[in-house]
């Protein structure tokens, strides 16, 4: 039981935080957590409800500013502010909450903040939206996704099932990520067919070369796709394992505190 | 925009795949139905309404089909309608504006005072009126999108301040349309169609519902606004501005309220800071029936055009009628509530 975390020291993560601290009120929700990426892994993010693994990403992802602690990125130190700010860096992020847009349509969701105007005059002079490319687009999108079967791009996303609109969420993240990539509970609303292809996707995502951060409560998704998996508690990192390395049970008595994080 | 999403493996899944999610009213009951069918096309309800009105008066009342008749009802609606614009903005971003009467009679009262009092030149006093509406919608703006204060308490606030301000400007008097520019008169001139003379006003009125029917359908900014109404939050992690996308929505919406005093002006002839103080609660109105929905995020600013004219059209086919003015009011409230009702069921989850 002596295996610590395979790290490449030589290597510089893509994406770095030291000691973030978030609070709410009197609710510490980040107690100097800590957090690597390194290039081109799927690092599994795991811990018990309220340990602080939405807050550690939506710190990476711009929703919240942390109130103390550092964030660097390919080794040089970044501010992110906004969501915005983390989409101009290229990572991209998929909320617990999904942040879709219910009165809007499939389209419109996943070009939300980075619509495609008409070429000329239309779109320059009239700012006229590109309706026919952004569902083009998006069909094509979600069907290579593959993890949904919907009707028609026009429909509004209020009329899907929350599985779809977990497929939306999902697609939107996978088709603009550029950087990294931010998974919170992907999979929570899927069935097993769905699951699988999301997990199918992260696998190709990485195959591309592209990081991805997972978070998830489902133990042997996480075991079946994580090159690395980052243990919160009580709003720190407890300790980074090698998946290979541990069982599920011994990972998940680090999780709970039933077992020292070694 | 990277192209990260590889192809399909198995050869395009979901691209035959278009098997049923749920058919929306394919094998539902008749309510199930109608309740789809609105969902999907929220002004079915005021354009079916109004056309019931405007068949029962044509048909109760001979006068009513008058083409004069249905230019002055055009006339009387021409205000309220231009206020609804504005009032549809805000509330599909889950706001209300109590204060776009006030700015209109400030902005109406700024621009005429300037040119009869001040004698400045038409045009410019026009277009500082309207530098006055806008200005007071940034004010609204400001304190709704920055300091993050509830729109309610915000244009109540704003109401009284900008109706005292009126008050001290005009010392609460009257200025006579023959004192004035012809400029700020204009939307009062008619042209003729046919034998029907139609208000200048009520062309601006009808060219302003386009424009931002246009911008709300047609662009980036229309899109914001829908999903900053719907979920600001949501909104905001996908990357929409919308502290910026509020901010904006009160600041046209000032302006366009602006536009109806300068409409207001023409429709009464004089610019008086008594005038309408029934238009706050009727533009509301108008945007209610029009079937857009006070929880923001949803409705069409077409909606409240019908609104708008089910209500002219009503008080104006009820009084032809002989029925007195408070059955007119009756009737309005009904209908409120009944598009409330109706929204709210329109609204409830599908199960
Ligand atoms: N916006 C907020 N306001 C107040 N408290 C918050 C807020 N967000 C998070 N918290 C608190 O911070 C703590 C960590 O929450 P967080 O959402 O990060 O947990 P989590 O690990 O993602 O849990 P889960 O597995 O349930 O998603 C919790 O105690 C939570 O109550
Ligand atoms: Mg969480």
């Amino acid at each position: 039981m002596s295996a610590a975390a395979p790290q490449a020291p030589t290597v510089t993560p893509i994406l770095e935080a030291k000691g973030l601290v978030k609070r709410f009120g009197n609710v510490t929700a980040l107690d100097g957590a800590d957090f690597e990426l390194m290039p081109g892994e799927i690092l599994g993010v795991i811990g018990d409800n309220g340990a602080g693994k939405s807050s550690l990403i939506k710190c990476l992802s711009g929703a919240q500013v942390p109130d103390e602690g550092t964030v660097r990125m390919n080794g040089e130190d970044v501010v992110i502010r906004t969501p915005l700010e983390a989409r101009a860096l290229g990572i991209e992020t998929v909320y617990q909450t999904l942040a879709v847009s219910p009165a809007l349509d499939i389209a419109d969701n996943l070009y939300l903040g980075r619509e495609i105007r008409k070429p000329g005059f239309q779109g320059k002079v009239l700012r006229r939206l590109d309706k026919k490319a952004m569902r083009a687009e998006a069909k094509h999108q979600m069907s290579d996704l593959g993890i949904m079967t919907i009707q028609k791009i026009e429909q509004q996303v209020e009329s899907l099932s929350g599985g779809q609109r977990q497929g939306v969420a999902v697609a939107r993240a996978a088709a603009f990520g550029s950087k990294v990539i931010i998974l919170d509970e992907p999979t929570a609303a899927l069935g097993v067919k769905e699951s699988g292809k999301v997990l199918d996707l992260i696998q190709k995502v990485r195959q591309n070369g592209l990081p991805v951060i997972l978070i998830s409560h489902n133990m042997p998704h996480v075991f079946e796709v994580a090159d690395r998996i980052h243990i919160q508690r009580l709003g720190r990192r407890a300790t980074v394992v090698d998946p290979k390395e541990r069982t599920p049970n011994e990972v998940v008595a680090i999780m709970t505190g039933a077992a020292p994080a070694t | 925009m990277a192209e990260l999403t590889p192809a399909p493996a198995g050869g395009g899944s979901a691209a035959a795949g278009t098997t049923t999610v749920d058919a929306p009213g394919r094998s539902a009951g008749l309510g199930a139905r109608i309740h789809n069918t609105l969902h999907d096309k929220a002004t079915l309800g005021p354009a079916i309404v109004l056309l019931i009105a405007l068949v029962g008066f044509s048909v109760f009342t001979d006068r009513f089909l008058a083409a004069n008749n249905l230019s002055l009802v055009l006339q009387q609606v021409m205000v309220v309608g231009t206020l609804g614009i504005a009032q549809t903005l805000i509330i599909l971003t889950a706001g209300i504006d109590l204060s776009v009467g006030a700015i209109m009679v400030l902005s109406s009262i700024v621009m005429a005072k300037l040119s009869a009092d001040s004698g400045v030149p038409g045009v410019l006093a026009l277009l500082i009126g309207f530098g006055v509406g806008t200005l007071c919608g940034l004010i609204n703006g400001i304190l709704v999108s920055r300091v993050r204060l509830p729109p309610f308490i915000v244009t109540l606030g704003t109401l009284n301040i900008f109706i005292a301000l009126n008050l001290y400007y005009s010392q609460s008097e009257t200025i006579r349309g023959t004192d004035m520019s012809d400029v700020l008169l204009y939307t009062g001139n008619t042209f003729a169609i046919g034998d029907t003379r139609v208000a200048y006003g009520v062309l601006l009125m009808l060219g302003l519902f386009a424009l931002v029917a246009y911008a709300l359908r047609a662009t980036a900014w229309g899109r914001h606004v829908y999903a900053t109404g719907d979920d600001r939050e949501a909104a905001r992690l996908a990357g929409v501005q919308t502290t910026r996308v509020l901010l904006s929505v009160y600041t046209v919406a000032g302006l366009l309220c602006a536009v109806a005093g300068w409409i207001l002006i023409g429709r009464i002839a004089s610019a008086s800071p008594q005038a309408g103080g029934s238009a706050n609660l009727d533009s509301i109105t108008a945007v209610v029936i029009g079937g857009t929905s006070l929880f923001g995020g949803r409705g069409l600013v077409i909606g409240t055009l019908f609104g708008a004219l089910i209500v002219g059209v009503l008080r104006n086919g009820l009084a032809l009628a002989g029925v007195d003015v408070l059955w007119q009011d009756f009737a309005v409230g009904f209908l409120v509530l009944t598009a409330v009702a109706i929204d709210q069921w329109i609204r409830k989850v599908k199960t």
